[in-house]
């Protein structure tokens, strides 16, 4: 069967910061490069981040790299290599001028540099008190960012595929990738797309919970190809949670509510929040909420006809002043939550935010082959939230996500430009096989009759994640919860749509997408179970403490028979003194 | 058809927000659209994101002519 294909110098998956930073490096270097996005560049996710850039520029009072530096390692709850952290931090304030020439607009103060706002974990001299480290524009950083670098990206010639999706990776004898095998979403056709260097940016995978702010394209496309391909993936057991997203839909409810005196209510009326924290209750820091808020509802006393969600009261408040401090809560609320917070409790649940582990890779962005040693796959590299460098280790600081698209998408690039220049990359004949697993895949799901419905399985999934591995989690919940989630691999594998049709088959995309969102969430449960110890993002009801003899190593996760192995954490940073785990405590 | 396919998947935003309130429109009203307005709610879509949001939050003034669509999907 004749496919067609392309050829490139380089192929991006994904039109995020990350893939957008990764490629205007190798367009700069006159390379032909050919970027795909499932949706227009500057609707990728990256959209959503509001709070701003983290980077030690020290334009509002003193602050040094170093600074910063420790905050990540101790944020990371010392999961995060040390090496990688030191090379990010270093690199922040080259990352964000170099955005700033670029014609990002951001804040200013007065004298015209850079403004800059405290934001949660960030410090001066090792925690000593906030610093103002976060640089914005307005609350549309993200925004701007992919919009600043999407016009650059046109004047270097990137050329762009939109509304094509990356299906799987091309793997040879010698496990080298070529390339990738895609379809134009416009008339469903395959085509493969053989590259010298391919670099997966595909973003997060947060939609394998019920509750999660992300996007319905955050379906981790790239941890799926990569797993398929044999890759293992990196700490996939820590993921950051917010723990009031509305019940249901996801949306943030700021902590300003909370700030502001709303509290939290179980399905009694009672304020619970007076047991978990007598002194400061429902001001308790994020994880001692969001920990509560599950206990409550793990032991039965969840509000709503499933008791599965908790109520944040705030009409106590008084209309005026939920429309004076709080401004937009109340039309979120009634759009998301259809209720007056003037009139009615808000139902929320913690809610899933972030992916700390993903695709491994070293500081240049190559990615991986195992968990033992250095060896990398030759061709292939991964940056931002789909890749593990791992600097956020067990818990990413905020606004250290848009850093890290910045420093490691221009580090990937500089790699990939490096190798093709010193010929260590070139054409390598493509396997007659090369587009047997995606043709394979999409003929099942055109010729099958029957079989599983996809939004059945996906609520399954979500449903199962969100229960059995959520923000808190429960010995005999994470047990069962593996078990669970063999059923909906299972599953998974002879999903039906009734559309055949070819053209912006939204179904078939989603059938796909729910393939990759199971390698996700089956890679979760599974480090989860095995991880016997609470660390940043991962709370173990069982194991309640951090366990640095045995547990201060990487998992990586392989799909060939959910697998495990682990690797060291690297606490030697590049040139300074290793930072030397201490108790975790703000 | 396809057109109406290919608007479908234009859907799929970068906010949740959008994500949300659009999946609702397709829902409940895009199958009976008029023509007319078909082609604003197109244009529609080629905005960004931000100014999407904030045009359906009511937080920012939307251009006239995308008035009646914003107004349907204030309600939904
Ligand atoms: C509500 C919210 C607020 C946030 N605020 C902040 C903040 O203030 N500061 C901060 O540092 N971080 C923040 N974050 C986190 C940060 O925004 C993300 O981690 C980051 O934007 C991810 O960028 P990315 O380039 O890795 O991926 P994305 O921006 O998600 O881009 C992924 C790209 O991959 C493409 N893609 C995916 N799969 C395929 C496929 N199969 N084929 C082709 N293309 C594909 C998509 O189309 C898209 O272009 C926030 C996150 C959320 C949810």
């Amino acid at each position: 069967m004749g496919i067609s294909t392309r050829q490139f110098d380089a192929v991006v998956v994904g039109a995020g910061g990350s893939g957008l930073r990764a490629a205007l490096q190798l367009a700069e270097a006159n390379l032909r490069v050919a970027v795909l996005s499932k949706v227009f560049p500057t609707r990728s996710h990256t959209v959503a981040a509001q709070g701003g850039v983290s980077a030690s520029l020290g334009n509002e009072e003193p602050d040094n790299w170093h600074w910063h530096m420790y905050d990540t390692v101790k944020g990371s709850d010392y999961l995060g290599d040390q090496d990688a952290i030191e090379f990010m931090c270093r690199k922040a304030n080259e990352a964000v001028i170099e955005l700033e020439h670029y014609g990002m607009p951001f804040d200013r103060l007065d004298n015209g540099k850079i403004y800059q706002r405290p934001f949660g974990g960030h410090t001066s001299n090792y925690g000593e008190r906030a610093v103002k480290r976060a640089c914005a524009a307005a609350d549309r950083t993200g925004h701007a960012m992919l919009h600043t670098l999407y016009q650059r990206n046109v004047r270097a010639k990137t050329q762009f595929f939109v509304e094509w999706m990356a299906l799987d990776l091309i793997r040879n004898q010698a496990g080298d990738v070529l390339g990738v095998v895609a379809m134009e979403m416009e008339t469903g056709e395959v085509t493969i797309l053989h590259a010298k260097a391919t670099l997966l940016a595909t973003g997060g995978a947060g939609r394998i919970y019920a509750a999660s702010t992300n996007a319905f394209i955050n379906t981790g496309d790239g941890l799926g190809m990569a797993a398929r391909a044999g890759i293992p993936l990196e700490d996939m057991e820590f993921w950051q949670f917010h723990p009031t997203g509305v019940a249901g839909a996801g949306v943030l409810i700021t902590e300003g509510v909370r700030g502001e005196g709303g509290f939290l209510l179980n399905k009694n009326g009672e304020r619970f929040m007076e047991r978990y924290a007598p002194t400061v209750k429902d001001l308790a820091s994020r994880d001692v909420v969001s920990r509560a808020m599950a206990t409550e509802i793990k032991e039965g006393r969840g509000a709503g006809k499933d008791s599965d969600h908790i109520l944040l009261k705030l009409d106590h408040l008084g209309a005026d002043v939920i429309d004076k401090r709080l401004p937009g809560i109340r039309e979120i609320a009634i759009k998301f939550a259809n209720v007056d917070p003037a009139k009615d409790p808000i139902p929320v649940v913690p809610t899933c935010h972030y992916m700390m582990g993903g695709i491994p890779t070293n500081m240049h962005g190559q990615v991986l082959a195992g968990h033992n040693g250095g060896a990398i796959v030759k061709g292939l590299y991964a940056a931002g939230e789909c890749a593990c460098v791992s600097v956020h280790g067990a818990n990413r600081l905020g606004t250290n996500s848009l850093l890290d698209l910045l420093v490691f998408g221009k580090a990937s690039g500089e790699q990939v430009v490096k190798d093709l220049a010193s010929d260590a990359l070139a054409y390598q004949d493509l396997p007659k096989d090369a587009a047997d697993l995606s043709l394979s895949r999409l003929a099942r799901l055109d010729s099958a009759k029957s079989g599983e419905d996809v939004a059945e399985v996906g609520a399954e999934m979500r449903r199962t994640m969100q229960l059995h591995c959520g923000v808190f989690r429960f010995p005999d919940g994470l047990a069962e919860g593996v078990r669970r989630m063999q059923e909906v691999g299972k599953r998974a594998g002879s999903l039906y749509v009734k559309d055949k049709s070819k053209v912006f088959n939204t179904a078939r995309v989603e059938a796909l997408e729910l393939e990759n969102l199971v390698e996700v969430a089956m890679s979760t449960m599974v480090s989860a179970n095995a991880r016997q110890e609470s660390r940043g993002a991962h709370d173990r009801s069982d194991f309640p403490d951090r366990n640095d003899a045995q547990w201060m190593k990487h998992t990586f996760w392989y799909k060939e028979n959910d697998r495990l192995e682990y690797r060291p954490v690297n606490l030697k940073p590049l040139t300074v003194e290793s930072f030397e785990p201490k108790a975790r405590v703000y | 058809m396809s057109e109406l396919d290919r608007i479908r998947w234009q859907c799929r935003r970068g906010l949740l927000e959008l994500d949300l309130i659009l999946n609702r429109f397709l829902e409940r009203e895009f199958e009976t659209l008029p023509a007319g307005q078909l082609a604003l709610f197109k244009e529609l879509l080629g905005e960004a994101d931000t100014l999407l949001l904030a045009w359906v939050m009511g937080q920012e003034e939307a251009p006239e002519r995308y008035m009646p669509m914003i107004r349907k999907l204030q309600v939904l």
